[in-house]
């Protein structure tokens, strides 16, 4: 009797530790990247990082203020070209998802979910860069746009759907057309979840660099518009980090971090954005 | 289709509500048997004896009153079984005064003692039959829950009113004609009195079966004879 | 006999009147005990009904009549169609997909399942209430009473009187007057299911659909529900599934007994309840079914 309890609470305790070691492997490699970013990238972070354009070779200090720019306005297009189709191909798929060409879309979206972003890269690349001549933000754009829409449509898909039915017949029997009824209603309801999703569809395209470097391409100095070649920060740390300036590595690994910094504050903001909704109900 | 209450426990409570005012009807035939054998043997020990057996009319009462009321606020009962119910309720009432009746009875008879005058025609029996035939065809009625034979409960009302009506002409020019039958002939409209009533009463209970069965409230309305 | 009907043991004083409640009530008794189906207008009526879910047929030939601004319960068992056949007085039947209905459903002579009439605008006039409260989430109970008109694009004139006046109708207002930018879902289930309420009626509904309104909630909540049932009654047209029965004796003035998709039974509720004419229903409220 003693010895199957013991028995028992040692193996209790054996699988605990397990589940603890195999918790601190996982976190090893996350707590590491994180220090050894901040580490190294903080001693290039000043305000001349954040204002300056990059110098010529040879000569120190510059900054990299236009690829923050040109980042932030890539992501821009990004929300732009693949947030309002996703979410409309998500509202498509939770009201009609079960035709046969609704089941169609859903695996197409889940199947571009896990296209390497190197091939939509050269896919942009084919179809704009190559027609209009010359690399563009645009181009960029409509590359991470790509990326993010069958994150955001299957998000919205799957949010819509966890959103009650009875709210719907709610609106019906108030007398509300059905498109009405589920967009101002039923994607009302839904609209932080997908907000939440959105952004993390956001953070995880801040980072693509492949598709960058054929649609995008760089730009040492500010890029006005939409159709020239901008610069952005995972291209610029690419470029920098293969190139043999110290001064370079010491801001590419700030740039590293900048970028870092970028997602971690689109993923809290999304954990806030949730638990805010949440709290208030 | 199985025609009993899907609650077992209810459907016993409404037969054991039956029984009890089965048991009831039964005590007050007897009463009402006894009551009239003591007349007409002229035993006064007889009838002193018929009327103890009152109180257990009057418990029985009081015992299936409480029964109803506890159904009526646990079940809440609908329809025929409300119908039930009620009928049961007013039921018991008017059974509870035939008894009553069959105990004023018994007090006459045993005034009367055991005189019996030398007039051949005693109108009583008459009476005491066609009462206590509805008496009993009101509580067969109400068991079988047939309307058809409570209806004829009611009709032969009028027959004892009629009875009734012409026991006064018949016993009086006797008083008139010989004062020693004076007390006995009082003696006798008052039994025939408590008759009439009783009859009026079993007139009552019929009318509450035909409720009961059918959902038509026949009373203080009907047929011209028993107005 | 005048001697016979003296002894007989009835009560000492008439039945009407005796308590002085006047001529007035012993009219008014007189006239509701001559009331049946057939003398009262009809606001809804449906002829042949027949409700499908795919290929299973739910409604078999339904033809029943709903008095206006009368209170008509559907009672019946589980699967009896009883909601069905609220669903389909204003079109909500069809939602679901497969699902659709044959014959016709009169609102004022006029047939709602004719081609040309457009299911919404069907249900502006039949508004309905849910079994589970379901005020929206996302809007505070200001909000929620004004979205029938606001998601219309609809915009009141004044929209706070508009408020008032619904929650009052609903004896909501005292309790949130001061709260109306609270979420609609912060108050109790039995609040929340008067502002649902509040929220049909602003739409100015003829007929008020309401598909088991109290099943969600506690005694008293369900009590204050009713007390408003009773109330609304006067201005509006009221339909009621419900599967408790006390409540359909309560609360309604006409009784439909449903079962296995056909009507079995349509009368005067103290009708339903003390006699009724056909033995299912008999049986069903007795509780001699199964």
């Amino acid at each position: 009797m003693l010895d199957r309890y013991a028995r028992r609470k040692y193996s209790d305790i054996f699988v605990r530790s397990a589940c603890v070691a195999a918790t601190v492997i996982a976190l090893v490699p996350l707590v590491s990247v994180l220090y050894y970013v901040t580490s190294r990238g903080i001693g290039g972070i000043s305000w001349d990082f954040f204002s300056e354009l990059p110098k010529p070779v040879g000569e120190s200090g510059g900054g990299m203020a236009n690829a923050l720019a040109g980042s932030f306005k890539l992501l821009f297009l990004a929300c732009v070209f693949g947030i309002p189709p996703g979410v409309l191909a998500g509202v498509y798929l939770a009201e009609f998802g079960n035709s046969r060409f609704g089941k169609l879309v859903r695996f197409s979206a889940d199947v571009m979910s896990g296209v390497p972003s190197i091939t939509v890269g050269i896919f942009v690349y084919s179809l704009v860069v190559l027609r209009a001549k010359h690399f563009s933000a645009f181009a960029g754009g409509v590359a991470l746009g790509v990326l993010m829409l069958p994150t955001v449509t299957r998000t919205t898909e799957e949010l819509l759907k966890l959103v009650p039915e009875s709210l719907r017949e709610a609106a019906l029997g108030l007398g509300l057309p059905k498109w009405r009824a589920t967009l101002r209603v039923m994607l009302r309801t839904a609209a932080p979840g997908i907000a939440t999703g959105v952004m993390l569809a956001v953070a995880r395209v801040a980072g693509e660099t492949a598709p960058l470097l054929f649609t995008a391409f760089s730009n040492p100095f500010w890029s006005s518009g939409l159709n020239e070649p901008t610069a952005s920060l995972p291209v610029i740390i690419y470029n920098y980090a293969v190139s043999p300036y110290e001064e370079w590595h010491r801001q590419a690994w700030a740039a590293a971090l900048v970028l870092l910094l970028l997602v971690l504050l689109l993923n809290v903001s999304a954990r806030l954005l949730v638990r805010n909704r949440v709290g208030a109900r | 289709m199985d025609r009993r209450h899907t609650d077992r426990e209810y459907e016993g409570e409404l037969e054991s509500l039956r029984e009890r005012v089965l048991l009831m009807g039964a005590h007050v035939e007897e009463v009402l048997a006894l009551a009239m054998r003591a007349y007409n043997d002229r035993n006064v020990l007889l009838a002193r004896g018929t009327i103890e057996l009152d109180s257990t009319i009057d418990q029985l009462e009081l015992e299936i009153d409480e029964a109803a009321i506890q159904i009526l606020a646990r079940r809440q009962p609908v329809a025929s079984d409300l119908r039930f119910i009620t009928t049961t309720l007013k039921l018991v009432t008017d059974l509870e005064r035939i008894g009553d009746l069959g105990v004023n009875i018994c007090e006459r008879v045993a005034e009367l003692g055991v005189d019996r005058s030398e007039n051949p025609h005693d109108p009583i029996p008459r009476i005491a039959d066609v009462a206590q035939a509805m008496v009993h065809d009101a509580l067969d009625a109400f068991v079988a829950g047939d309307a058809v034979k409570a209806n004829q409960v009611i009709d032969r009302d009028k027959t004892v009113d009629a009875y009734y009506a012409q026991l006064y002409p018949e016993l009086l020019p006797r008083m008139m004609s010989n004062p020693n039958v004076v007390f006995e002939s009082t003696r006798l409209l008052s039994i025939g009195k408590s008759l009439e009533r009783l009859a009026d009463h079993a007139t009552n209970i019929a009318e509450m079966v035909v409720f009961m069965v059918k959902g038509q409230d026949v009373r203080h309305s009907g047929p011209a004879s028993h107005q | 006999m005048t001697v016979g009907s003296q002894s007989r043991i009835s009560k000492p004083t008439p039945r009407k009147g005796a308590r002085g409640e006047g001529s007035a009530t012993d009219d008014s008794r007189s006239r509701w005990d001559e009331v049946s189906v057939s003398t009262l207008v009809p606001k809804m009526r449906t002829e042949d009904l027949h409700a499908y879910f795919g290929q299973s047929e739910v409604l078999k030939g339904i033809s029943l009549q709903i008095a206006e601004k009368q209170v008509t319960a559907v009672i019946g068992p589980s699967g009896c169609g009883k909601s069905t056949f609220v669903r389909c007085l204003n079109r909500m039947h069809e939602v679901v997909p497969g699902a659709r209905a044959t014959g016709q459903v009169l609102l004022d002579k006029q047939d709602i399942y004719q081609g040309d009439v457009d299911a919404v605008r069907v249900r502006r006039r039949v508004g309905m209430v849910f079994q589970k409260p379901n005020p929206f989430p996302t809007m505070s109970i200001r909000d929620n009473v004004l979205a029938g008109l606001r998601l219309n694009g609809e915009r009141p004139d004044d929209p706070d009187a508009v408020v008032e006046k619904m929650l009052q109708r609903v004896a909501l207002w005292d309790e949130v007057k001061d709260i109306l930018g609270r979420a609609g879902t912060g108050l109790s289930g039995g609040q929340q299911q008067r502002l649902c309420i509040a929220r049909s009626l602003a739409l100015e509904p003829e007929v008020l659909l309401m598909d088991e309104p109290c099943s969600a909630l506690d005694p008293i909540a369900t009590a204050r529900v009713e007390e408003l049932i009773h109330e609304l009654r006067k201005s509006y047209t009221i339909v009621i599934v419900t599967h408790n029965m006390q409540q359909a004796a309560r609360v309604a003035n006409f009784t439909a007994f449903f079962y296995l998709g056909k009507l079995i039974e349509h009368d005067r509720t103290d009708v339903i309840f003390t006699r009724p004419k056909e033995q299912r229903t008999e049986d069903y409220i007795t509780g001699r079914f199964g």
